[in-house]
């Protein structure tokens, strides 16, 4: 009796001793990347960094490996019914709870799809095919499609929970209205079942995160993570240098070669799910910004010059030394639906391009603006003004305004640019992601960033059956007739597929993850 | 004309200024270097080897070419290398030292007249007029001026149309560093105007009833000129390095036009990627330009003050 209180004791102050030397070795992991998540609203902007951030903080049913392939998270069964090809079913998992305290039940996912199908909702096009959710019973859900969708659930890797209690409590059903400048609850408060709970939260400065105890998976490595954007390039590197913070997710192309020659600092570089690439207004009368009476867009002609004109060999080369993968079609390699044909580009030639241009009606060329994020993409302002370069030398004169991303994209949601820069991921990683949101003509649920404006029904109904087609090899010949037209009618002035490079102090291990989504729960330290 | 003209420079090279002038080497030097770069960035177009404003004629594959050293693709050589973009730094250093001065001449030019027309008519009419002036003048000064710059930057960019943006981004420049430093020219003016305005050549001139803003003008005005060219002086080199920390922030020219700020900017990149010189040569361009200009206006002050004589 006394012996086996005495090793209770024993075991309690061992425990003591333990979580006391835990709490003294460097647990906290200081994270700088270029940008801050413009919002913590967790369905409100389908956005990189917005959305990783998220991740530590919000679960989603099911994540993505650094393989590319589907782990289980809050969902820990899903298939399609046995007896209804449309529907999914989902069994949750057991004994989660929010950091509030309250748990996660079927109700909850109901709510987030019912939430993030609203319109102001930044993931609309992604639940396009879903119709509601129900919940079974406290742990099984199930969700009824528009038809079969046997590749929804690649939808569903950036599909956060919310708390239902919590959203209506705090006034948060619907998600905030980014584009529209709105603000809510959910933007600076969180409540999530993530491994990390929010402590603090300065905008555009600092994001503490703390491990959740409560959390139903092991407790990570990194309890504690301190998230700084550091938007100069330079400064970034600096403070990895100076020990200032461990781990840049964001590492400047020019230092990686720099910071591999450096003792106590390591890089794992991959390639990202993303490309990046230049679309223009192919459809209305007239743009905005131009000196010409019509719209030199619209003219098959000017789109083939520009194509032309883009050197993207020398933009690999110059601007990004190397550490890009130039194509010709926005799509990663490893989403479904690419092939060696669209990755395919031709050299530059300048004077067939100029020709091509006065062909066009505009033997003294035109002028015209283009915007550019200067804080998202790698080196994204320099890969702008190499390219207003290159259309000067077939007589475009392109004027640029590069500035912050929370400026830029809600140029684009809401048409007010000609001419911009855009990357895009493609986390479902297939084709049928790239259509709904960048081809298919804008209305509800549907291409809220087809910027060029581009419309065609035709192509349209063949996107919305993309959605719920079974038979995958009828599928993907369709992907390849849609991506033949979206070639044929250059929809995208596309340079390359971004390069990911992370740099780490020596004794941090995180593996590059293919959407950039990495999560500091991933993270070993020794 | 010939005889009055020599006459008066006779007269210039034998005043007390110009033979301090002649006696201060640290004056000399600075004048020379500061007329040079003048010169240098006023006849940049005769003078820069290529246009870097003209993204038409840069070649991408021309980028981080070292100085004097040729380039492993285009074989092309440049005096002081290339920046990110192929454009030749010398070039790009005239041009943009080109651009710096005139948003510094621009900005001092606006200040003074600002600060000027508020300090004369504070100090003449004095009362409530003087009080109103003075106190926003005080609140101002609890500013650093570069944070009212950047706040007016703020503001008008907002006000314009973003397709008018690039156009009026120098403008706008011009106009927020010259807001954020008229006080100092007010203040000076204003003590110096009440001062003058109770001596007798005033007190003569209102008694045969030469109207206010005359007296301003043609009598006060050129009596209280003497302090404020030298706050003009060093205002101008001031004026240089607020247009240079707003450009390196990213909030002043557009980047297909640098200035010498926004080169700085751009080279801070490269620093640790080894390619020293595209931050390096614009950076002395833009400390020998404000020192220069600096030390003269610090000259000019010693030599106009009868107390250090």
């Amino acid at each position: 009796m006394k012996n086996t209180l005495s090793f209770k004791r024993l075991m309690a102050s061992a425990t003591a001793l333990a979580l006391l030397a835990g709490a003294a070795s460097a647990e906290t992991l200081r994270w700088a990347r270029v940008a801050d998540a413009l919002t913590l609203d967790p369905h409100s902007q389908n956005e990189g960094p917005t959305s990783t951030l998220l991740h530590h903080i919000y679960e989603t049913l099911v994540a993505r490996n650094t393989d590319g392939s589907l782990a289980p998270r809050l969902a820990t069964e899903w298939s399609i019914h046995p007896d209804d090809p449309t529907v999914w079913v989902f069994k949750l998992r057991e004994g989660v709870t929010f950091h509030d305290g309250s748990p996660f039940t079927a109700e909850d996912v109901v709510f987030s799809m019912e939430r993030v199908k609203h319109p102001s909702s930044g993931f609309q096009a992604l639940h396009s095919a879903a119709v509601s959710a129900t919940a079974v019973d406290d742990l099984t859900v199930h969700i009824q499609m528009s038809g079969p969708s046997p590749l929804y659930v690649q939808n569903l890797t950036n599909f956060f929970i919310m708390d239902s209690g919590w959203a209506e409590a705090n006034d948060v059903v619907v998600p905030q209205n980014f584009a529209a400048g709105e603000e809510n609850f959910a933007v600076r408060n969180t409540n999530g079942t993530g491994a990390y709970q929010l402590v603090s939260r300065e905008p555009e400065v600092r994001t503490v995160l703390a491990a959740y105890e409560g959390h139903w998976a092991e407790t990570p490595d990194v309890t504690e993570i301190i998230y700084t954007p550091i938007a100069e390039a330079a400064t970034r590197v600096a403070a990895l240098l100076s020990g200032e913070v461990d781990l840049v997710q964001d590492v400047p192309v020019q230092d990686i070669a720099r910071l591999e020659q450096t003792d106590g600092i390591t890089i794992t570089t991959g390639p990202e799910n993303r490309n990046i690439f230049f679309a223009y207004d192919m459809a209305s009368e007239k743009l905005i910004s131009a000196n010409v009476e019509d719209n030199p867009f619209a003219k098959p002609q000017v789109r083939e010059a520009m194509a032309l004109a883009l050197d993207r060999d020398a933009i690999q080369q110059v601007v990004m030394r190397g550490q890009s993968q130039p194509s010709a079609a926005p799509l990663p390699p490893f989403v479904n639906g690419w092939r060696e044909d669209l990755h395919a580009y031709s050299a530059p030639d300048y004077e067939r391009a100029a020709a091509l241009i006065a062909e066009a009606g505009y033997p003294d060329g035109f002028s015209v603006t283009l915007n550019c994020p200067n804080d998202r993409y790698l080196n994204d302002e320099a890969i702008c003004q190499a390219v207003v370069g290159m259309l000067g030398r077939i007589g475009m004169e392109v004027n640029l305004v590069s500035q912050t991303r929370s400026l830029h994209f809600p140029l684009i949601e809401n048409w007010e640019t000609d001419f911009y820069l855009l990357g895009w991921g493609v986390p479902p990683f297939d084709s049928a992601y790239v259509f709904n949101f960048l081809v298919h003509t804008r209305e509800e649920g549907f291409g809220s960033f087809n910027g060029s404006r581009y419309s065609n029904p035709e192509l349209d109904a063949k996107i919305e059956s993309l959605a719920t087609m079974t038979d995958l090899v009828a599928r993907d010949a369709l992907i390849a007739e849609i991506w033949d037209q979206v070639m044929a009618d250059r929809v995208f002035l596309n340079v390359h597929n971004q390069v990911l490079a992370y740099a780490m102090r020596d004794g941090v291990t995180l593996p590059v993850h293919p959407e950039n989504q990495p999560n500091m729960a991933n993270v070993t330290l020794n | 004309m010939m005889a009055r003209l020599s006459d008066s420079l006779t007269r210039a090279y034998h005043s007390d200024l110009a033979y301090n002038f002649r006696k201060s080497p640290v004056a000399v030097l600075a004048a020379l270097v500061a007329l040079s770069l003048v010169l240098a960035a006023v006849f940049a177009p005769l003078l820069a080897p290529s246009n870097p404003y003209d993204p038409a004629s840069l070649n991408l594959m021309d980028g981080f070419t070292p100085p004097m050293t040729e380039n492993a693709f285009t074989g092309n050589s440049y005096l002081l290398g290339t920046d990110n973009q192929g454009r030749d730094v010398l070039s790009t250093i005239l041009y943009g030292a080109r651009l710096s001065l005139f948003v510094g001449v621009m900005a001092v030019l606006f200040a003074m007249l600002l600060g000027i027309g508020a300090g004369l008519i504070a100090g003449w009419r004095g009362g409530w007029v003087d009080t109103v002036l003075m106190r926003v003048a005080d609140v101002q000064l609890s500013f650093p001026s570069i944070l009212i710059a950047l706040l007016i930057f703020g503001v008008a960019r907002g006000l314009i149309a973003p397709d008018q943006r690039d156009t009026m981004a120098i403008w706008v420049l011009i106009i927020s560093i010259g807001l954020s430093d008229w006080v100092q020219y007010a203040r000076v003016v204003r003590s110096a105007t009440m001062v003058e305005k109770n001596k007798e050549y005033v007190q003569a001139a209102r008694i045969i009833g030469v109207r206010p803003v005359v007296i301003l003008t043609r009598h006060i005005l050129p009596n209280v000129m003497g302090p404020v060219l030298v706050i003009a002086t060093i205002g101008l080199a001031l004026a240089i390095i607020a247009e240079a920390t707003l450009s390196f922030l990213g909030v002043g020219v557009p980047p297909t036009e640098p200035s010498l700020g926004t080169l700085i900017r751009i080279g801070q990149q490269y620093l640790f990627s080894g390619e020293w010189w595209i931050l390096l040569f614009p950076a002395i361009a833009l400390l020998a330009l404000a020192l220069s200009v600096n030390l003269l206006g610090d000259w000019l002050r010693d030599a106009l003050n009868p107390r250090l004589r």
